[in-house]
């Protein structure tokens, strides 16, 4: 301890030597430790840990005036999203039976692991697997890393990946929004597109909701 | 029998070992803060499984709150001069030498470009009491004004930025490092179409490629491994 206890002085002669009164030279330390403290609360107070992330996502170009539509894309999948509730389709929309097949009709689904997630799995299936082969060559250092970027990119654009089309109705929100584009990430979806909801399919989607 | 030999003077602690503990933790805080922006609402986002992080600089953000009120910010001072600078010569506003210091000042603000220099003369906590916005209708899409203007401003400055730095440097830089970067921070419970109007309004501008702020959480197919 910084501390030097007086002596007694004792067997000191008469009249000896004066020396100066030896003071304690302890420091105290109270108002030092309460600025400590001060300070450490405020940074605990102010300071916010979790950085925020960003998500990125492309949205398609709004199309010229006179462009052609678009070709239809096999192996498609629509999102119809509502107030906490999820729909979906495959392939293209049909409001009424025709080229001998059947009327679209939509089928429900939940949000999290074993609704749109195992959906998603299925579905994509063929990117997943490339996925894990490509995975796989990069942990026995058969490929490099850029490589193994490019050909995930190529495995996604592939005619057998998953297209996405994600439609939301007015009584959706954004949480219910990002929670499905998270789960078609965490799926490795390569081509998302959110796009404007047909008059027919939100028919269609308002009837299921009544159901 | 032994006489307990009681200290005279005051019992006293020694306070060394707390205080040591107590400024190590200060300096850990003081190190790791990243100080809570003043914004002037607060803005709970969803999460996602995205690790990528918010860029500092050459940031251009759009933030959602709950009620789909609109606000505006972007990243760096001279950026921000440059669009204030802009926006006052567009718009004939008058904003004395304060009002503008303030604007380069705040992170973001949201109101009509009438109530600009009213929104600035008050405080940051006076300003989380109003209940005003950006207007983004179709009408008086003043949004996509300050879109454009920032993303020039932006543009402006992330070059000037680019050459300084590649005159200091042999390496050869990244372009798109400096090129600006568009966020859009919306509350998990604002609805759709109400971030869907500002998405619109980024897509009018042929700006196709957006970034949705969210908190991290876990992949679940990484937690498998």
């Amino acid at each position: 301890m910084a501390e030097i206890i007086e002596s007694g002085g004792g067997g000191h002669k008469k009249g000896g030597k004066k020396r100066p009164k030896k003071g304690s030279t302890r420091v105290d330390m109270t108002p030092m430790v309460d600025l400590a403290f001060l300070l450490l609360t405020f940074f605990v107070m102010t300071s916010t840990f979790s950085k925020p992330k960003v998500m990125s996502l492309v949205y398609p170009a709004k199309p010229e005036p006179n462009e052609k539509p678009a070709e239809p894309i096999n192996n498609a999948i629509t999102f119809l999203l509502t107030e906490d509730k999820i729909f979906y389709y495959e392939g293209e929309f049909r409001a009424t039976p025709g080229d001998g097949k059947p009327a679209t009709k939509l089928s429900e689904t939940t949000f999290g692991a074993q609704g749109v997630r195992k959906l998603l799995a299925d579905k994509n299936n063929f990117v997943l697997k490339e996925k894990a082969k490509l995975e796989a060559k990069l942990l026995n250092k058969e490929i490099a890393d850029s490589t193994y970027t490019r050909m995930l990119i190529d495995a996604k654009k592939n005619r057998a990946s998953l297209k996405v089309l994600v439609k939301t109705d007015v009584k959706a929100s954004c949480k219910n929004f990002i929670d499905l584009i998270d789960e078609l990430k965490i799926n490795d979806i390569g081509v998302i597109a959110p796009v404007d909801m047909m008059a027919s399919e939100e028919k269609l989607l308002n009837a299921e909701i009544e159901k | 029998m032994a006489k307990l030999n009681m200290p005279k003077s005051a019992p006293s602690i020694d306070m060394t070992p707390m205080v040591d503990l107590a400024f190590l933790l200060v300096t850990f805080f003081m190190l790791a803060a990243n100080f809570k922006s003043d914004d002037p609402v607060q803005v709970s986002t969803p999460s996602s499984i995205s690790d990528k992080e918010v860029p500092q600089k050459h940031m251009i953000m759009v933030t959602v709150d709950p009620d789909g009120r609109i606000f505006f910010g972007a990243t760096g001072e001279e950026t921000k001069k440059q669009i204030i600078a802009t926006m006052i010569e567009k718009r004939g506003l008058k904003l004395n030498k304060k009002q503008v210091e303030e604007f380069v000042k705040i992170s973001s603000f949201g109101c009509d470009i009438a109530q600009l220099p009213a929104y600035l003369d008050h405080t940051s906590i006076e300003r989380q009491q109003l209940k005003w916005t950006i207007p983004a209708d179709s009408t008086n899409n003043q949004l996509r004004e300050w879109i454009n203007v920032a993303h020039q401003a932006a543009l402006n400055t992330g070059k000037k930025e680019y050459e300084d730095e590649s005159s200091k440097t042999k390496d050869k830089l990244e372009v798109n490092d400096y090129k600006p970067i568009f966020v859009l921070k919306v509350d998990g419970k604002a609805q759709y179409a109400k971030a869907k109007r500002v998405i619109e309004t980024f897509r009018d501008l042929n700006i196709n490629n957006l970034h949705f702020v969210t908190s991290l959480e876990e992949n679940p197919y990484k937690k498998q491994e």
